[in-house]
């Protein structure tokens, strides 16, 4: 019997190269494949990328590379992915399938479940492998984190997942690693013509990638007024962190909406999550709970946000954020 | 212009208690409420039929109180509403919740645009709205943060992904799921009320729509929940008081100390 793989969706950026994240999947991937004793691949689509690219994912974990190349595929449109990967999993039929939970993932993994009949399991943090039956027991956070639950697909195939990103560390980079890399033709009928992409622009303001960020330093209406968040800004260039806020921030107009971590907003995953005058209302704790690190600072010993918490401080950020910029100013000059 | 407006009655999340022995959800005395994150898609199809003329189905699939949503987007300013009910939907994942809706959208065609809300509260999911799309064949834009112009033809959307923004042209018809940044939600006025109190809402059942039987509901739905519970807090956190100056320099000098000990800062 052929061995029915794991497989993983990576994703490109718009310079044709491998995202960070698409090496997690790898890495949870290759948990899953080892103890079903099958191979990890990882599928790519994208416009002419270098080798080196495909090779890195074979370093990070996977023993195949299919890799679809075509002008059109530079950009994620969701009906061309969901018609590609529809057919290679035909064609290959993987037992599982995992996507990172991101805008990407969360686009083509549920379009691609419709049409395969089978069911997806969205944002895991945690995937297992039943050991009587083995299948994907897939782990994740519901009713804004009030709950885990643990679901499975029991009788159809591939399973799918996505997973939320940062919920796992990437595997060291193994140029020993060996692995075959798979050019597969694309059939033009499979691209579907009716989206047209106009093209990217940038948000307004500095980067706000809060998905790919290491460390989050946020923001909450603590800050008492826009001019502010200079303070938050400071803190996060000093610790190289993305910069979050809450809904009240937002509203206010202090930052724009993709900074927004919530709910409402964002959910992230980061190492780190810094909380500078929020109170841990449930909506907000529901983007950032599972943030491996969870600093408080707010002036309210009662605040929610510390029942949560790693580290917190109750005082005034006025006093603390300041100082604790001018002390890691030292220490850095000092090393 | 016709839109349709998919919506979802869920207990307001922050009410939401769990049973610790059974590790169950307790509903009893939680309120419902119309998703709030579908508040964006009623609000944007207003402004889409402001400018442009047209109509407004709101959808829901619930059970039978989920009517009581319905009714409050009829205040908001939607013109119609459909409800699907039966004890055939019960325990339904998102992929029979999408085939259930599709079967309803097929059957009040035609329209030009369905929007969904990003994702739904109690779920959390977000997989309905690009669901719909696939089953349907419609051209998609998820995360849409705004509509920046619609014809009869096409609509140009932006949106909102991880690097910024996108922009996407789109055949009508076709589907959106959009966030919160695309509306600010406007309060039910009182000529909404009256009409959300004397309207009629036709429910359908599954004999309804088109829809076969064994792929509804729990038998319809590939996924299964295997258990629930409570996420372990195993925040054990140190917590330190500023009362003056020394406490104040104290309380730094252990936060920059945590920051080493967990390697988030290194020197
Ligand atoms: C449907 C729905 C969706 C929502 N979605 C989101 C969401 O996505 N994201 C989100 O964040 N919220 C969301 N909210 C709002 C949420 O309920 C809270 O209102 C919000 O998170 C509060 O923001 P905050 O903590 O900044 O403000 P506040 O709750 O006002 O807290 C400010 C905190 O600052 C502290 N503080 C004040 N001065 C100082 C000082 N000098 N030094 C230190 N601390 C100080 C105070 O003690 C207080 O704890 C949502 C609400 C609803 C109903
Ligand atoms: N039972 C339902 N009835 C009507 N619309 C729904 C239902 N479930 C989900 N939706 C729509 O799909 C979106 C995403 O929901 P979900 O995939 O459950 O997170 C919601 O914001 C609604 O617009």
């Amino acid at each position: 019997m052929k061995k029915k793989e794991v497989w993983t969706v990576s994703e490109i950026n718009q310079q044709q190269e491998i995202k960070p994240v698409s090496f997690e999947l790898l890495a949870r991937g290759r948990k899953l494949a080892q103890e079903l004793e099958v191979p990890l691949s990882a599928i790519v689509l994208g416009d002419s990328l270098a080798e080196r690219e495909l090779k890195e994912l074979i370093y990070r974990g996977a023993d195949k590379v299919y890799w679809v190349n075509h002008k059109a595929l530079a950009r994620f449109v969701v009906e061309n992915h969901s018609n590609i990967m529809q057919h290679l999993i035909k064609n290959y039929q993987p037992q599982i399938i995992i996507a990172a939970a991101t805008t990407q993932g969360r686009t083509l993994m549920p379009h691609l479940s419709i049409r395969l009949d089978t069911g997806l399991t969205a944002d895991c943090t945690d995937l297992q492998i039943e050991k009587e039956t083995g299948l994907l027991l897939q782990i994740r956070p519901a009713i804004g984190g009030n709950i885990m639950a643990m679901i499975k697909t029991p009788e159809r195939k591939p399973q799918m997942s996505t997973v939320r990103p940062k919920s796992i560390q990437v595997l060291p980079r193994d140029e020993t690693r060996e692995g075959k890399i798979i050019p597969v033709d694309l059939d033009d009928s499979l691209l579907d013509r009716r989206v047209t992409h106009l093209g990217y622009y940038k948000s307004e303001e500095e980067e706000v990638n809060l998905s790919s960020a290491d460390i989050i330093v946020a923001g909450g209406r603590g800050l008492k007024k826009k001019e502010n968040l200079s303070l938050i800004r400071d803190l996060a260039r000093g610790l190289d962190a993305g910069i979050g806020a809450s809904r009240e921030v937002v509203d206010r107009g202090w930052i724009s909406y993709p900074h927004q971590v919530g709910l409402s907003g964002k959910t992230v995953n980061p190492k780190t999550y810094l909380a500078i005058g929020i109170s841990g209302a449930i909506q907000h704790l529901a983007g950032m709970k599972t943030a491996k690190n969870i600093i408080a600072i707010n002036s309210d010993p009662q605040a929610d946000i510390f029942k949560i918490s790693d580290f917190g401080i109750i005082g005034d950020l006025f006093e603390i954020i300041p100082l604790l910029k001018k002390k890691l100013e030292e220490k850095k000059l000092s090393s | 212009m016709k839109i349709i407006v998919p919506i979802k009655q869920v207990p307001e999340t922050s009410r939401v208690k769990i049973n610790e022995e059974t590790g169950t959800i307790i509903r009893d005395g939680v309120e419902n409420i119309i998703n709030p994150l579908d508040l964006y898609a009623i609000e944007s199809a207003i402004q889409l039929r402001e400018n442009n003329g047209g109509s407004i189905t709101v959808i829901s699939m619930g059970p039978p109180k989920a009517e009581t949503a319905l009714r409050e987007a009829i205040a908001m300013g939607a013109d119609q509403a459909i409800l699907i009910t039966g004890r055939e939907f019960a325990g339904s994942d998102t992929w029979s919740t999408a085939y259930a809706l599709s079967a309803l959208i097929e059957n009040i065609k035609p329209y030009d645009l369905v929007i969904t809300g990003e994702r739904a509260t109690d779920g959390d999911t977000g997989q309905v709205g690009p669901g719909i799309a696939s089953f349907l064949n419609l051209p998609l834009s998820t995360y849409t943060g705004k509509i920046e112009t619609v014809n009869k033809d096409h609509i140009i959307v932006q949106r909102l992904i991880e690097e910024g923004y996108e922009r996407l042209q789109l055949p009508l018809p076709a589907l959106l799921t959009v966030v919160k940044e695309i509306a600010y939600p406007r309060l039910p006025t009182l000529r909404g009320k009256q009409k959300a109190r004397t309207i009629d809402i036709p429910i359908n059942s599954g004999k309804d729509i088109k829809v076969k039987e064994e792929e509804l509901g729990l038998k319809g739905s590939p996924t299964r929940v295997v258990r629930i519970y409570r996420p372990q807090v195993t925040r054990k956190g140190t917590i330190l008081q500023v009362k003056d100056e020394k406490t104040l320099a104290e309380s730094v000098d252990k936060l920059i100390s945590f920051l080493k000990e967990k390697k988030i800062v290194s020197f």
